[in-house]
């Protein structure tokens, strides 16, 4: 089905989005699209309107004009297809871990025991295991946002939004939940769209950047970063690695 | 340290109360005030002692008043709580009303539900309703309106529906607020019933405060007071245990965030 699909290797496509808020535009004609397995940062100054592109993407926002295409179909101010995580955990603090990761396929519709059966697994793969049965408040920052993004990934597998996830945590422990995340998104099929105003967490991640212009938001620089993978620390010191971030420092 | 804390958050409060019982003690056997005007600890706690045996069916009774009123009120502040926060016009309709009825002194209203209902347990019931049932009204719509708008997109995100919202996030995010509004309801509604017992009735600490206070024992008026204090404290921590075995979580959560 896919073979005569042109376009079946990209999984997320925005086109044109322009978007109002009150007489101020917010975002004058975004466009990008997010290849199978593919990671991609949008990369702007705070206030820029980087969170309303996800309000878009998820389906919670319409825009005034422009289309969201997901798999070819259109979603469009339709929710239920992707979902996002914030730099706010969003835990619910009654709930176990295991149940606040539960939380999508219960919405779905899922029984509360089956869910926690589906969910299990994954714990060894987020680096979550021996946590299942913990609250929220007895997780520190890290592996709370941890558990925020298995919540994420439960409910849609193959694509994941997640909007400055790290932004709230201390530079040692961000440094920590980066090599964290590029090991867990090995083990998965996941595409992934990261919202970030932190060069150096966008160079190092992703495989392409849009650099998106202040208020009214437009995409003005896609950058392809060809770095090799898996990547480790000594990257962040290497030549190729400060020759981009000159690169993308001199547009913004 | 925390341990430390928790010892010195005792022991200050109850040191000070020895210390004030103490004085009272001494100014009264000193003479400084006279002993039929207030009776010592010492004496209400003998008289206590003394009264106890035969005040059972009046406390049964209080009791009975306001534990009833107390579980009708949590029925009426959630079924009002969770309309007035699902239809705005109605929240818009009812607030106000309901916040000028907690000003009429319920001694005025009183005497006129004994007259309306008799001197049977209903009329005390509802008075004990009307103290308790704000509280809870309250703290539940605080609680219901005070959940995060994120999480709460988050779950339209992932196409929830506004009942699986409610059940999943919003009903149990206002818990705590709700247990907080209980414990404020749970010591009143003894007071409650205590006075819609004043006017008039067979059985009940309200009509047994009277009865003494008419004969001027005031040290067993008094005794009548530490047992109303005891019961209301009884409500308050049973509340506290509920709140503890329905969600462990809350109370550890409070302890971390402090």
């Amino acid at each position: 089905m896919t073979t005569y699909r042109s376009n079946h290797e990209i999984k997320l496509e925005l086109k044109q989005i322009y978007k109002t808020f009150e007489d101020t535009p917010v975002l004058e004609g975004i466009s990008l699209q997010l290849k199978n397995k593919e990671f991609v940062s949008i990369l702007g100054p705070s206030g820029s309107g980087k969170s309303t592109i996800f309000n878009i993407v998820s389906g919670l926002l319409k825009p005034d004009s422009g289309e969201v295409i997901i798999e070819g179909e259109s979603y469009t101010g339709k929710t239920g297809r992707v979902s996002y995580m914030y730099q706010k955990d969003l835990l619910l603090p009654w709930c176990r871990v295991i149940d606040n990761a539960s939380l999508p396929l219960i919405i779905k519709g899922m029984k509360k025991q089956q869910a926690r059966e589906t969910v299990s697994p994954f714990f060894s793969v987020f680096g979550l295991e021996g946590f299942e049965y913990k609250y929220p408040f007895q997780l520190s920052g890290g592996m709370r946002q941890r558990a925020a993004l298995l919540r994420t990934y439960m409910f849609s597998k193959d694509i994941m939004l997640l909007d400055e996830p790290f932004g709230g945590l201390d530079a040692i422990t961000r440094a920590k939940m980066h090599q964290w995340l590029l090991g867990v998104l090995q083990q998965l099929e996941a595409s992934v769209l990261f919202i970030t105003h932190d060069i150096e967490e966008a160079i190092y991640l992703s495989d392409r950047i849009y650099i998106i212009s202040e208020r009214p938001a437009a995409v003005y620089k896609e950058i392809v970063i060809n770095l090799e993978r898996p990547r480790g620390r000594a990257l962040l010191t290497s030549k190729e690695f400060m020759d981009l971030k000159a690169e993308i420092l001199s547009l913004l | 340290m925390k341990r430390l804390r928790n010892i010195e958050n005792s022991v200050i409060p109850a040191v000070f109360f020895a210390v004030l019982l103490i004085i009272w003690q001494l100014s009264v056997d000193m003479g400084v005030i006279r002993r039929f005007v207030l009776p010592s600890p010492m004496d209400i706690g003998s008289t206590l002692i003394e009264i106890l045996p035969n005040m059972y069916n009046h406390i049964f009774v209080t009791l009975i008043e306001a534990f009833s009123g107390f579980f009708i009120s949590i029925l009426l502040a959630l079924v009002l709580a969770i309309l007035m926060d699902s239809v705005k016009l109605v929240k818009k309709a009812i607030y106000p009303i309901l916040v000028v009825s907690q000003t009429v002194p319920l001694i005025v209203l009183a005497p006129l539900f004994v007259m309306w209902f008799g001197f049977g347990m209903l009329p005390k019931i509802i008075v004990v309703v009307l103290v308790c049932f704000f509280p809870i009204l309250v703290s539940l719509l605080d609680g219901l309106s005070s959940v995060d708008k994120d999480i709460i997109n988050l779950l339209k995100s992932m196409k929830a529906s506004s009942l699986q919202i409610f059940r999943l996030v919003k009903f149990p995010a206002a818990m705590v607020s709700f247990f907080s509004g209980l414990r404020i309801a749970a010591t009143y509604s003894i007071m409650g019933a205590v006075i819609g017992e004043w006017l008039g009735g067979r059985a009940g600490l309200g009509i047994y405060m009277t009865r003494v206070r008419n004969s001027y024992a005031y040290d067993k008026t008094f005794a009548v007071v530490v047992v109303i204090i005891a019961l209301s404290m009884l409500v308050f921590y049973l509340v506290k245990l509920t709140q503890r075995l329905v969600m462990p979580w809350s109370i550890e959560a409070e302890r971390n965030r402090r």
